[in-house]
């Protein structure tokens, strides 16, 4: 009974969507103010029949309803509390009934916080969001309903696949969605203001903090799946460009064109039709992304159900959606007004300016990750693009985008000189080029391509800490100035934890037997012993290594090989020490004559920084969203 | 409308139209790699006596069929009549790489459904699987007598596939 209280709750959803969606836009377009004032109260109770909705689907899980098919197929009587929730959203249908979840609830979020918005742009706002939950309400009702009874029950349940059976990705794909659908927002803030053609600042001013917040949620979320990649697959990379990877990054790229892009709309009045743009094509990245991973056109490691008509349901929706939206933007963009001028060289060219690498960068990963789609519509074969490619382009590109970071800031809007420019920057240029060839020679072998690394991270530090001093001696920095700069900082440390990973990462694959040492990094890892060890729904061999340095015993690590009873897949289980300046990483192969284990040990230097840097990008958002400017506007 | 405007929308167009051909084409057919390439060398355990190895030089100089498979796999259930059949067939030595499994598990697979193999090989940690690229289990490769693969099967065989590719890339390959 309880299992159709949900299904139940999303039709009803579905009709109030369509309300939602429908009544406000035209009430908006024809003056009508007692359609106009539906939007709010549909869009409330919208997302609480989506809360419902979902925290049924939660409590079957959690009780272990196996009458319920979705739950059979991805839980297990044996499965800790914990991932019996992860497993809600750990298949096809609980995620896309979370995505929906989620697009309600920034829906509401809008709802609740836009109470000094003009009416009319709140009406259109929630009324594009509720198309869109229409659209994907339909989606889940017609081919993906997760409420489906399993007639009779099932004894016990297929159980969620181990790999997923991690705390990691318990938070991930709720993250990345709020990412993802998050971007909902921003497209529908340019949306409404393409129907009521009031292309203006204000447009940007409000869609600001939404999309920040939208972009930090993303930024977390794929740090995160980056991270569980790393140490729980067990291949000791972070970062693959598979497919649904490139899907949540393109996203990210475009978003942080986009909140780039905004900064000059709203300060500047400048590149209304480019903001618009980006906004469009950041939240069709998202639904691309969907797409991608959720109608198997291409081949992952995520690989999900591939069940035909969904991929045609979710293209009609994708063509629906964003052809539409490019439609309108064809017919309303040319009566925009242009903004303030600016010369050649200004802030607002070199925002531009890496706003196109951004945006080419994005289109090179597209390219990448559709390639072999493409050659194989056009009858040309098969093939498979693979990291060489994405490396060889997109380092090129995020080159120059570092370049400008860290001149950009110092630039004037409208126009700067050359001159000023230079005088503020060569202490940067001098500390940057004296640390690209002090630090690799320090440190080991010097290659061009980890100069290149350090020249553009401490080139970007430098300057902003010069910026740093100079705002301080002026006066108290205000919050966005302060997020800008831990963004930045944050790249500028993301892109130190990968050059140093890149060039001196050692890995080595012995045989090992109790006793033996192996030597990395400095490091000497000795096997003291491998014994069985039991979990709560697995059973597992645990290696005990001692983690020595010059002789001392610092650390006792534990790697495992599990395997779960309800699969027959051995899993790796990798034991990490962490630091700031370096991983130990030791994961267990397979047993060998005699008592010896296959053991492969990496040391990856300054690995953490990696996701460090993603956190301060975040933490940066934070701070611009919490800026006075916006919470008074809240507040009000 | 000025045209420059139309530009996202013919783009996304032109996009929409190559997503909607690659919908009905099935990305995992791709073709190995490897084809016309020296079999990857390797030296593990066998399955029966993991006392004893096996290595893709032990067979030079003959044709011979290299299947991946696992206790874990379904599809492999489906296909081990084919197997069964090529190996009473004796037209090629038929190997087994048993690819990340249990070996009291494959063994009591073997018992109970037969053994179609000469003999199989373990890959417990998969990385002779990832030498060969396998995609996922089964998989099937024939090899020619200089250690060439000439033929790859991702996925079951089918009797299409037996008959129409199998047996005469064998034969043809055992008269060279």
């Amino acid at each position: 009974m309880i299992p159709e209280i949900g299904h139940f709750a999303l039709i009803l959803a579905l009709c109030v969507s369509i309300i939602q969606g429908v009544l406000p836009l035209i009430g908006a377009q024809q003056g009508r103010r007692e359609w106009l004032v539906l939007a709010r109260p549909a869009t409330q109770i919208s997302f609480l029949l989506l809360a419902i909705s979902f925290g049924v689907l939660a409590w079957c899980f959690y009780v272990n309803d196996f009458s319920v098919l979705y739950v059979a197929e991805h839980s297990n009587s044996q499965l800790p509390t914990v991932y019996r929730l992860g497993a809600v959203w750990g298949g096809h249908e609980g995620s896309l009934l979370l995505w929906i979840f989620l697009l309600t609830g920034w829906a509401f979020a809008v709802a609740q916080l836009s109470k000094t918005l003009d009416e009319f742009m709140v009406a259109r706002v929630l009324g594009v969001l509720g198309l869109v939950a229409t659209g994907l309400l339909l989606f889940v009702l017609g081919t993906s309903n997760p409420f489906e009874r399993l007639i009779p029950a099932a004894q016990d349940g297929r159980s969620l696949n181990p790999l997923l059976q991690d705390p990691g990705l318990v938070f991930h794909p709720p993250m990345l969605y709020m990412g993802y659908v998050g971007f909902s927002v921003a497209f529908a803030f340019a949306i409404a203001s393409l129907l009521s053609g009031r292309l203006d600042a204000a447009w940007a001013r409000w869609s600001r903090p939404w999309t920040t917040t939208a972009w930090i949620f993303l930024t977390l979320g794929i740090a995160l799946g980056s991270w569980w990649a790393y140490y729980e697959l067990g291949w000791g990379g972070w970062w693959f460009w598979d497919p649904v990877e490139n899907a949540s990054f393109m996203p990210w790229l475009i978003g942080t064109a986009l909140i780039h892009s905004l900064v000059v709309t709203e300060k500047r009045g400048g590149f209304k039709n480019w903001t618009v743009l980006l906004a469009i094509m950041a939240f069709s990245m998202s639904l691309l992304g969907t797409f991608l991973v959720r109608s198997g056109v291409l081949t992952s490691v995520h690989a999900f159900a591939t069940d035909p008509r969904r991929g045609i349901f979710i293209l009609l929706l994708l063509s629906l959606v964003v052809g539409s939206s490019l439609f309108l933007y064809a017919l309303r963009a040319p009566k925009s007004t242009l903004g303030g001028k600016f010369s050649l060289l200004s802030r607002e060219t070199l925002i531009l300016l890496g706003n196109v690498f951004f945006v080419v960068a994005a289109g090179s990963v597209l390219l990448g990750t559709l390639y072999p789609l493409l050659i194989d519509a056009l009858n040309l074969g098969k093939i498979s693009v693979g990291p060489p490619y994405f490396n060889a382009v997109f380092v090129p590109i995020m080159v120059p985008v570092l370049f400008l970071m860290a001149v950009g800031p110092w630039a004037s809007w409208k126009t700067t000189d050359l001159k000023t420019l230079l005088k503020r920057l060569w202490l940067a240029a001098v500390v940057a080029f004296v640390a690209a060839i002090i630090i690799p020679s320090l440190i080991g072998e010097f290659t061009i391509l980890t100069a290149l690394g350090f020249l553009l991270a401490f080139w970007v530090i430098a300057s902003g800490v010069l910026q740093i001093i100079r705002q301080c001696k002026v006066g108290m920095p205000t919050r966005s100035f302060i997020g800008m700069q831990l963004g930045h900082m944050g790249i500028a440390v993301f892109v130190i934890g990968v050059t140093m990973v890149g060039a001196y990462q050692e890995e080595k694959d012995v045989r090992m037997a109790p006793g033996d040492t192996v030597t990395v990094g400095g490091y000497q890892i000795r096997l003291m012993g491998v014994g069985p060890a039991q979990g709560p729904n697995y059973q597992a061999m645990r290696g005990t290594f001692e983690l020595m340095r010059n002789g001392k015993v610092q650390e006792l690590m534990y790697p495992e090989k599990r395997n779960y009873d309800s699969s027959t897949m051995p899993m790796t289980e990798a034991a990490i020490d962490a630091g700031l300046t370096r991983d130990i990483y030791v994961s267990l192969g397979e047993p060998l004559e005699g008592n010896a284990w296959a053991v492969r040990v990496y040391y990856k230097p300054f690995v953490d920084w990696i996701w460090g840097g993603c956190l301060l990008m975040a933490l940066g958002g934070l701070f611009a969203v919490l800026d006075k400017r916006y919470r008074l506007r809240v507040k009000k | 409308m000025k045209a420059k405007f139309i530009i996202p929308l013919l783009l996304f167009v032109v996009l929409v139209g190559f997503l909607a051909v690659g919908l009905s084409r099935d990305p995992r057919e791709v073709p190995s790699p490897l084809i016309n390439k020296p079999a990857p060398a390797f030296k593990v355990p066998q399955l029966a006596d993991p006392n004893k190895s096996f290595s893709p030089e032990d067979l030079k100089g003959q044709v011979w069929v290299l299947n991946v498979w696992a206790s874990w796999c379904v599809a492999c259930r489906e296909e081990h009549p084919m197997l069964v059949e090529l190996g009473k067939s004796q037209v090629a030595p038929l190997i087994g790489l048993d690819y990340k499994d249990k070996r009291a598990d494959a063994m009591e697979m073997l018992a109970r459904q037969g053994n179609p193999y000469n003999l199989s090989a373990m890959d417990n940690d998969g990385r002779v699987g990832i030498n060969y690229g396998v995609y996922g289990v089964p998989e099937t490769y024939v090899i020619d007598k200089a250690g060439i693969i000439r033929f790859k099967q991702i996925g079951p065989i089918t009797k299409d596939v037996l008959d129409k590719s199998i047996y005469p890339i064998i034969a043809q390959l055992n008269k060279a």
